[in-house]
């Protein structure tokens, strides 16, 4: 493979790299809570949290645990629970 | 060659002429941050500017590191970008230009040579620029004003070269080329465009055809990458000696490509120095030839790319070098003298000899340099030479000792 100058490359590489296996807590939301504001979607600096039909969605695959969408939202709808422990589980 | 009759003469100070200069060359961006430690260029550009003669973008910055970023950006997306500044200033934009030179995008900077603090001096020494030295910019240190002048118009021509494509830095020592008046030619706009030609970078932000910048290299690659940038680097040395000859021909001004040799056929004792200094040892190689000593004078005008080769065919003729340094790294001796003598490493001659001299802005006379090679000479009759670098004229009781 012969590598670009300066390391400049395609766009949008980034998701080939799945960075949810970096994960320890998940975050678990509260629908009873969530009004849906969007600032977790805002916050999340991996672009993992969704808003779609009025509720909010984390994508596993790249969620990496930060707990950042949890500090932020303003209703505490937000849990981080540790791996294992989730109720699905 | 072109000695036109639109290139003005006058009598100006440095830094105005390089800023009239820089405005020949006409950058699209020029990145500034004004405070101190600056010199008047950025300031003289923002007149420019704003008298409209300057049409390219003027970004003040908040630090030197912005400053620095802004012409990351502009080389990003294409633009022929600017800036300058000093010392502690230069250090703040260490961390860009190791990004500049790894993204491989050229940027010109003026690095007008202060010593570091603390404590606070404001005078020369070459210690800030050479502290930049592995980052893979290209260094180019000049003699005088008129040097400082057309090395910025080659300097560009070599940064912005597809094969090259690295942040380059043109090294004037600070006061005695910046705030020093000389006479001096500047370039008529059309000519100097006409020698540097356009910025065309094969990479270019575009919003319509998004790339990555900044991507992840692991260490299955980030040898091969880093090696890339050593051979741009490498790559330069032909071009900074190519664009100086075209620059000879075209505009008649010679100061050597990566070095300059000054009486050095027949001599046994060679001084190696960098920057205005240079200007000083020429003087004083003329006085000891008239006395009948054979004594010449290597300037490195190169020190990134560092120009081994001609080092070494320069000075494996001779039986003594004497390496005088304007900046140290501390505990292991003058930078350009340690480089020096790992080029010559293998081969038994010449003798070394590395003072660490001028820090500061400790002024260097000829009468120093006839101090000095009066200690060779001793050192030689002895057969004691120091394998360690030696400050030159410490005053120990100063020190305690």
């Amino acid at each position: 493979m012969k590598l670009n100058i300066g390391g400049i490359t395609e766009a949008g590489l980034s998701k080939n790299n799945l960075t949810g296996s970096w994960r320890y807590h998940f975050p678990t939301i509260n629908p009873e809570l969530c009004n849906t504001c969007g600032l977790c979607e805002l916050f999340c600096p991996d672009s993992c949290v969704h808003e779609t039909k009025n509720t909010i969605t984390v994508k596993e695959e790249y969620c990496k645990g930060c707990g950042i969408c949890a500090k932020e939202c303003h209703r505490n709808a937000i849990t981080m629970i540790p791996e294992g422990e989730k109720q699905n589980d | 060659m072109i000695k036109n009759k639109s290139s003005e003469s006058k009598t100006l100070q440095g830094s105005i002429a390089i800023a009239e200069t820089i405005c020949s060359l006409e950058p699209g961006v020029i990145g500034a941050y004004p405070i101190t430690p600056q010199t008047h260029i950025v300031e003289h550009l923002a007149k420019l500017t704003e008298e409209g003669l300057l049409k390219g973008k003027y970004i003040i910055a908040d630090s030197e590191f912005s400053a620095a970023s802004i012409l990351f950006g502009a080389a990003a997306a294409g633009v022929r970008s600017y800036s300058a500044s000093s010392s502690q200033g230069l250090l703040l934009m260490t961390e860009v230009i190791f990004n500049m030179a790894g993204t491989r995008l050229p940027g010109v900077f003026s690095a007008v040579n202060r010593s570091l603090s603390p404590p606070i001096n404001i005078q020369v020494d070459h210690q800030d620029s050479m502290t930049l030295r592995d980052s893979g910019v290209i260094q180019l240190y000049v003699e005088n004003i008129q040097e400082a002048v057309d090395t910025h118009i080659q300097i560009y021509k070599v940064a912005e070269d597809p094969e090259v494509l690295l942040p380059a830095m043109v090294c004037m020592d600070g006061w005695i080329i910046s705030h020093a008046y000389e006479p001096v030619t500047l370039w008529q706009k059309e000519l100097v465009q006409d020698f540097v030609g356009t910025f065309d970078p094969p990479y270019k932000v575009d919003p319509l055809k998004p790339l990555t910048y900044g991507a992840l290299a692991d260490d299955d690659k980030i040898t091969e990458f880093k090696c890339m940038t050593d051979q741009a680097l490498r790559k330069s040395a032909d071009k900074i000696t190519e664009t100086a000859e075209q620059f000879r021909d075209l505009f008649g001004n010679y100061y050597g490509g990566l070095v300059e040799k000054y009486k050095t056929e027949d001599a046994e004792i060679v001084f190696v120095a960098m920057g205005s200094i240079v200007a000083t040892l020429k003087v004083a190689i003329d006085m000891l030839r008239k006395k009948g000593r054979k004594v010449g004078l290597l300037k490195i005008r190169s020190f990134r790319p560092f120009p081994v080769n001609a080092i070494k065919e320069v000075l494996r003729e001779t039986n003594l070098a004497i390496v005088i340094d304007r900046s140290f790294s501390n505990s292991a001796g003058g930078i350009l003298g340690t480089e020096i003598k790992a080029s010559l490493y293998g081969s038994n001659k010449p003798f070394v000899i590395n003072y660490i001299a001028g820090i500061g802005g400790r002024e260097i006379y000829p009468q120093t340099a006839f101090d000095m090679l009066k200690e060779a000479d001793e050192m030689l009759e002895k057969g004691k030479i120091p394998s360690e670098a030696i400050f030159y004229n410490l005053n120990m009781q100063m020190m305690g000792g």
